[in-house]
C-alpha cells in the first residue's frame, strides 16, 4: 500500500501543455478513479505514475519518495493496459510470469505464485493456452493476473474494459472491486464511462481538457458539482443549465423573458452572469395551478421502463424532467414543472466554477459536501 | 481479379504452364545430360531423354572439380553469410525503429541507399578494404597528422593492417551487410504494437531482454524467410569469392568450380560430367528453398498474431 502525490504536475509536448498543474494526494488503499472525455489528459496523468511518459514540471511521490527520475521498474506499479499487452508468443503461465523471471525469481518458487494467482482469477485450466486461443474476458483476466503477481504498491488500470461487451464489463468491474477488497492495494483506473466510474472509485478525478476539475467522492461529485463541466458531464441524462442573471427583486431572468423566484438565492449572486443547474430528477411535474409552476411546451419524451425523460422548453431555456406518470404527452402540449431552491446549483458563468451560497468560488479540491 | 469462364481458365492455365516450362527445361536439360555418356552426349540432335550413366559422372565430376572440400567452404561462407545478415539486420531494425535518437531517420537512409549500390559498383574499394580492413583508421591517423607526430617523438611509423584476403572472414564479413534484410524487419518491428513494449518496461525488462524476449521470437516466420532469401543469394556468389581468393585450393567455392567443370577448348566435350556437377552444386539451395518454402511465404506475406 502505497500514498500518490502529485505537486504541479504538468505535461507539456514541445511547446504545447496538455496536464496544466495536477495537485491531488492519492491516499494509501484508495480506489481512485480518473475520468474524464477522450484527450483530457487522463491516460497521460497515468502514464505519468508509471514512468511511461516523462514528467515535465513538478513532482509525482509514491510513498512520499518522488519517482520522477526513477524508471518504471523501479517504481513498484504494475499496469492493465487498454488492449491487454499479452506476449503473444508466450503461454498464459509465461504471461503472468514473466515480471518474476525478470526480477530473476526461482523457477519453483515462481510457478507456486503464478498458480496461486491464476486460480484467484479462475485461469488455473488455461495456464497452457496462448493468448490468441482465448476470450476477450480471459485475455483481461490474464492482464490482471500479471499485475497482481508482483505484488505491486499502486494498481494502474488503463481503460482496461473498453474492448468487452457490457455484460462482461459489469461482471469484470465487480471483479476488480473484489480485487482492490481484498488486496487493499492503492489502485488508479482510467476511463471515460460515468457509470465505471461511479461504481468503482472511492473517489473520481474528474479531468477536460488538462485541467482537474473536480475530486471528490462520486456522490459528492454527483450532488455538488464544483464546475459547469463536471455538472455536465456527469449524470444521465445531464443537469439541466441555464444561463441568465438575478435581479434584485428576487427573479432569475433567462431565456426570452423567463423568470424564475429564487430569492434566497438572487442576494448572494446578484451582478454576475450565471448558470443555474438542476438535476432532471428533482424537477417536479406539477399542475397547471401550484404557486411556483413553470409553464413549459413538451418537445418530445423519451420512455424508459420505470419513468420517462420529458425533453420540453420553457421560455426559449431547454428543460429536462423525469416524470412517472402516464398520460400522454404529445408535442407541443402544456406542461408544468416546479423545483425546490435548494436543489439548484448556481456557476459563475466566466469562470465556470461552482459559487457557494456565500458567493464565494468552490475550488477543485474542495470538499463541497453540505 | 474475379472472373471465371472457361476461356479464361484455359487462358491463365496456358500462361502458368508456359512459364513453368520456361523455369524447368533447362533444370531437365541438366539433368538429361547429367545422365548421359559421352557418346550421348555428343549426339546431334541432342535426345532428351535420361540415361544412366548419372551415378559415374558424378564421380568424376566430383574428383575434377574437388566438390567435397569445396562444398563445406561453399557452407561455411553461406551460413555464416545468412546468420551475419540476420543479426546485424534485426540489430540495426531494433535501434532504428525502438530508440529514439537525433539521427535515426539518416541512419535509416544512409543504410537504405545502399541498395542502389550493389557489391559490383563498388568492387575496387571493397576489395581495397578487404586487402586491409584497418585501412580507412590509417587514413584517418595520416591526414590529422598522428602518424607523423608519433613516427617524429618514438621514430615508430604506425602501419595498421588486417589482411582479409583468402580468409574465410574476407569471404564472408563484406557480404554481411544488408539493406532489404534491416528494411524487412524494419517493417517487421513497427508492427509491434506500443503496449507491448510498454507492458515489458513495466515488468521489469530491459531492451536487451525485450529484444531476445519478446521481439527475436515474434520475429521467427520472419527470420527464416531472410535466411532463405540469404542462404540462396550467397550460395550463388560469383563475382566476390573469385575475386579475394587467390588460393583457391584452400578457399574456393562450389560455384567457382563450375568454371573447372567446364571442357577446356582443345579438350573431351565431357557436358555430361559437366552437368553432373552442376546439380550438385544446385543442390543446397533447391533443397532450402524446398524445406522453408512454408516460412518463406508466411514470413513475407502473413503475420500470424
Amino acid at each position: 500500500m502505497a500514498a500518490i502525490s502529485f505537486s504541479g504536475v504538468k505535461k507539456r509536448y514541445q511547446k504545447n501543455d496538455v496536464i496544466h498543474g495536477v495537485d491531488v494526494e492519492i491516499e494509501a488503499g484508495e480506489f481512485v478513479v480518473i475520468l474524464g472525455p477522450s484527450g483530457c489528459g487522463k491516460s497521460t496523468l497515468l502514464r505519468m505514475i508509471a514512468g511511461l511518459e516523462e514528467i515535465s514540471e513538478g513532482k509525482i511521490a509514491i510513498d512520499g519518495k518522488v519517482v520522477n527520475q526513477l524508471e518504471p521498474r523501479e517504481r513498484g506499479c504494475a499496469m492493465v493496459f487498454q488492449n491487454y499487452a499479452l506476449y503473444p508468443h508466450m503461454s498464459v503461465r509465461q504471461n503472468i510470469g514473466y515480471a518474476l523471471k525478470v526480477a530473476g525469481m526461482p523457477k519453483a518458487e515462481r510457478e507456486a505464485k503464478v498458480l496461486k494467482v491464476a486460480k484467484s482469477v479462475s485461469l488455473e485450466p488455461y495456464l497452457d493456452r496462448k493468448p490468441g486461443e482465448l476470450s476477450g474476458g480471459q485475455r483481461q483476466r490474464v492482464a490482471m493476473a500479471r499485475a497482481m503477481v508482483r505484488e505491486p504498491k499502486v494498481f494502474l488500470f488503463d481503460e482496461p474494459f473498453s474492448n468487452l461487451d457490457a455484460k462482461l464489463r459489469v461482471a469484470m468491474r465487480a471483479e476488480v472491486r473484489n480485487l482492490h477488497r481484498s488486496l487493499g492495494v492503492t489502485s488508479v483506473f482510467v476511463t471515460h464511462d460515468q457509470t465505471e466510474a461511479m461504481t468503482l472509485a472511492d473517489r473520481l478525478i474528474v479531468m477536460n481538457s488538462g485541467y482537474v476539475e473536480q475530486v471528490g467522492r462520486p456522490s459528492e461529485v454527483y450532488h455538488h458539482p464544483a464546475s459547469l463541466f463536471v455538472a455536465d458531464f456527469i449524470g444521465s441524462p445531464s443537469m439541466n443549465l441555464v444561463r441568465g442573471f438575478f435581479g434584485e427583486d428576487g427573479y432569475f431572468r433567462h431565456g426570452k423573458g423567463g423568470m424564475l423566484n429564487l430569492p434566497g438565492l438572487a442576494k448572494a449572486h446578484l451582478s454576475r452572469e450565471v448558470s443555474i443547474g438542476i438535476r432532471p430528477e428533482l424537477v417536479r411535474r406539477v399542475d397547471a395551478g401550484h404557486k411556483d409552476a413553470i409553464a413549459a411546451v413538451v418537445d418530445y419524451t423519451e420512455e424508459l421502463g420505470a419513468s420517462r425523460l420529458v425533453y420540453a422548453r420553457a421560455d426559449g431555456s431547454p428543460i429536462i424532467a423525469v416524470d412517472d406518470g402516464n398520460d400522454a404527452l404529445a408535442t407541443g402540449m402544456p406542461v408544468h414543472f416546479a423545483m425546490s431552491e435548494s436543489d439548484i446549483h448556481v456557476f459563475d458563468h466566466t469562470t465556470g466554477r461552482r459559487v457557494d451560497h456565500a458567493g464565494r468560488p468552490v475550488r477543485a479540491t474542495d470538499s463541497v459536501s453540505a | 481479379m474475379i472472373e471465371r469462364s472457361p476461356l479464361f481458365n484455359f487462358v491463365t492455365y496456358a500462361a502458368m504452364i508456359l512459364g513453368l516450362l520456361v523455369v524447368l527445361v533447362p533444370f531437365w536439360i541438366v539433368i538429361v545430360a547429367g545422365s548421359q555418356s559421352l557418346q550421348e552426349v555428343s549426339r546431334v540432335p541432342i535426345v532428351l531423354w535420361p540415361s544412366s550413366h548419372l551415378w559415374e559422372n558424378i564421380q568424376s565430376a566430383w574428383l575434377r572439380a574437388d566438390l567435397g572440400p569445396k562444398l563445406i567452404n561453399s557452407f561455411i561462407v553461406a551460413i555464416g553469410v545468412t546468420a551475419g545478415k540476420i543479426l546485424l539486420a534485426s540489430i540495426s531494425a531494433f535501434a532504428i525503429v525502438f530508440f529514439d535518437f537525433k539521427a535515426r531517420m539518416v541512419c535509416f537512409w544512409l543504410i537504405f541507399i545502399t541498395l542502389m549500390l550493389p557489391l559490383e559498383v563498388r568492387i575496387v574499394p571493397t576489395y581495397a578494404i578487404a586487402a586491409n580492413a584497418l585501412l580507412p583508421f590509417q587514413v584517418v591517423l595520416d591526414t590529422l597528422g598522428i602518424t607523423g607526430l608519433v613516427q617524429a617523438v618514438s621514430s615508430v611509423r604506425i602501419g595498421l593492417e588486417w589482411n582479409l584476403l583468402n580468409s574465410y572472414t574476407g569471404l564472408i564479413l563484406p557480404l554481411v551487410a544488408t539493406a532489404t534484410g534491416t528494411f524487412l524487419y524494419r517493417q517487421f518491428f513497427m508492427t509491434i504494437p506500443d503496449e507491448l513494449i510498454e507492458a515489458s518496461k513495466m515488468d521489469g525488462a530491459g531492451p536487451v531482454r525485450f529484444f531476445f524476449d519478446v521481439l527475436l521470437p515474434l520475429s521467427r516466420t520472419n527470420m527464416l524467410a531472410l535466411a532463405t532469401i540469404m542462404f540462396v543469394s550467397s550460395w550463388n556468389q560469383y563475382l566476390w569469392p573469385l575475386l579475394i581468393t587467390t588460393d583457391r585450393t584452400h578457399y574456393g567455392t562450389v560455384v567457382m568450380q563450375l568454371k573447372a567443370l567446364i571442357p577446356t577448348q582443345n579438350g573431351t566435350p565431357d557436358w555430361n560430367v559437366t552437368m553432373a556437377g552442376a546439380l550438385i552444386i544446385m543442390l543446397p539451395p533447391l533443397l532450402v528453398v524446398a524445406l522453408m518454402q512454408r516460412w518463406f511465404v508466411r514470413g513475407l506475406i502473413t503475420r500470424d498474431k
